[in-house]
């Protein structure tokens, strides 16, 4: 923010590169004790699972024994996420499948669509991250505590270290436990936060050099072809993360 | 939170600054369309593509394992065929060797038939001509005894005649002629 408040001071350009974060209300709702005005944050995650689906029910309508080219990519994906969950959670955690799979449509689907211009990244905001990893942390930890009772405290106490060190590693693993949902998501808000306002940075530079603003744009390319890159990675960061968190839970250590 | 009583709070951002991530005022709005958005997703994605991807998956596994199947019959039919073919050649070889065998050990019996018809020929022949040159060699023997005593006489009666008898002649030629080897 101070190099945007700089910029406009300086130069006659205003540009701030958290702009395209705003939160635009669109369709007043307010029932008084909470807002739930329909914004451009509940446009583009509509878009995004509308898109998603449509992807996928078009790949998977004309179905065949040798897949089409779309066919293969949703099977692809299907598969993808279908066997990081079996590598990481084992076969018990197929169950959960469905879900994980959803989050992962929806995180990389929001992560796309994105990176449209003059679109708007569901993901980039701490609220959908936040709630999409506190939903994970309560449900990995209720599985947990469903599937081994009180048993599932023994994921903090480490069996195999040293007696006298067990104390001090278990409120490690406490802390490092209660972290987990901060650091899930502060990872894929703030790396989708922090690409999208690099771009809108290189644009402000572009506007302001003028014709060597050349140089600035060939930067655009570099960062939006490697924003592309993120916005797949951290949808697959999330997911496997959520699966080692469920394995977790599922088979203890 | 402090905010929330303007009516356009949404915008503050914009105008003092700050990351709109961090306005908690729209947080309730965000996590709650969120929601609705996965739990739509997730609906249509359980009652409808999950299924088909994994039909999709399942028939096509299906399928493959139908046509190795197949593969692996048809393999185990190419098999048997190739051993009825060996088969079929080792006895085509074994009925051959046993003709060959079989004609040679009769050509030998011919040659060997053959071979002592013309050895017993060829001993009467042989036989027949000793026989014929014993006759001729005791005929000339004969003819040469009848031809020297026939001499000797002469020649006894020439120089001393009445002094032998013809026999006595005869008997003295049988012995020189022995002498000389002649006489058989």
């Amino acid at each position: 923010m101070t190099l945007a408040k700089a910029e406009s001071a300086e130069g006659g350009f205003n540009i701030d590169p958290m702009y395209q974060f705003e939160i635009k209300n669109w369709v007043p709702i307010d029932l008084g004790f909470v807002d739930l005005s329909f914004t451009n944050s509940a446009f583009f995650a509509f878009l995004a699972v509308g898109l998603t689906c449509l992807f996928l029910w078009t790949a998977m309508s004309g179905s065949s024994l040798v897949p089409s080219r779309m066919q293969s990519m949703a099977e692809g994906i299907y598969e993808f996420v279908r066997n990081m969950v079996r590598d990481a959670c084992g076969e018990g955690g197929l169950k959960y499948f469905p879900y994980i799979f959803t989050v992962f449509l929806f995180i990389l689907a929001c992560n796309l669509v994105g990176m449209i211009p003059y679109s708007f990244t569901v993901t980039s905001h701490f609220a959908v991250t936040v709630f999409l990893a506190l939903s994970v942390f309560i449900t990995v930890t209720v599985i947990g505590f469903m599937k081994h009772g009180t048993h599932f405290f023994a994921l903090f106490w480490p069996m195999d270290a040293p007696a006298a060190m067990r104390p001090v590693l278990a409120i490690i693993e406490v802390i490092s436990y209660f972290v987990r949902p901060v650091s899930h998501s502060i990872r894929l808000g703030a790396n989708m936060m922090a690409g999208h306002a690099v771009l809108k940075v290189f644009g402000g530079f572009v506007a302001a050099l003028g014709v060597f603003g050349i140089i600035p744009i060939a930067a655009i390319v570099g960062v939006t072809a490697l924003e592309l890159l993120v916005a797949v990675i951290q949808a697959y960061v999330f997911t496997i993360l959520t699966c080692v968190y469920l394995n977790d839970a599922l088979n203890m250590h | 939170m402090a905010s929330s009583e303007t009516s356009d709070h949404y915008d503050a951002a914009a105008h003092g600054g700050g990351m709109p991530q961090l306005d908690f005022d729209t947080w309730a709005t965000q996590i709650f369309w969120t929601a609705l958005a996965l739990f739509l997703l997730y609906k249509v994605l359980t009652k409808n593509i999950l299924p088909k991807i994994a039909g999709a998956l399942e028939d096509r596994h299906n399928a493959i394992a139908d046509d190795l199947d197949q593969a692996s019959e048809l393999k185990r039919k190419a098999e048997d065929a190739e051993g009825a073919y060996n088969q079929a050649l080792a006895d085509a070889k074994a009925n051959a060797n046993e003709i060959v065998e079989a004609t040679k050990a009769e050509i030998a019996e011919k040659a060997a038939a053959e071979n002592a018809k013309a050895e017993a020929e060829i001993a009467a022949r042989t036989a027949e001509g000793e026989q014929r040159i014993n006759e001729i060699r005791a005929a000339a023997a004969d003819s040469a005894r009848n031809v020297a005593s026939d001499a000797a006489s002469a020649i006894v009666a020439k120089l001393a005649p009445g002094s032998a008898d013809s026999g006595t002649i005869a008997s003295a030629v049988d012995r020189a002629l022995a002498q000389t080897g002649m006489a058989r």
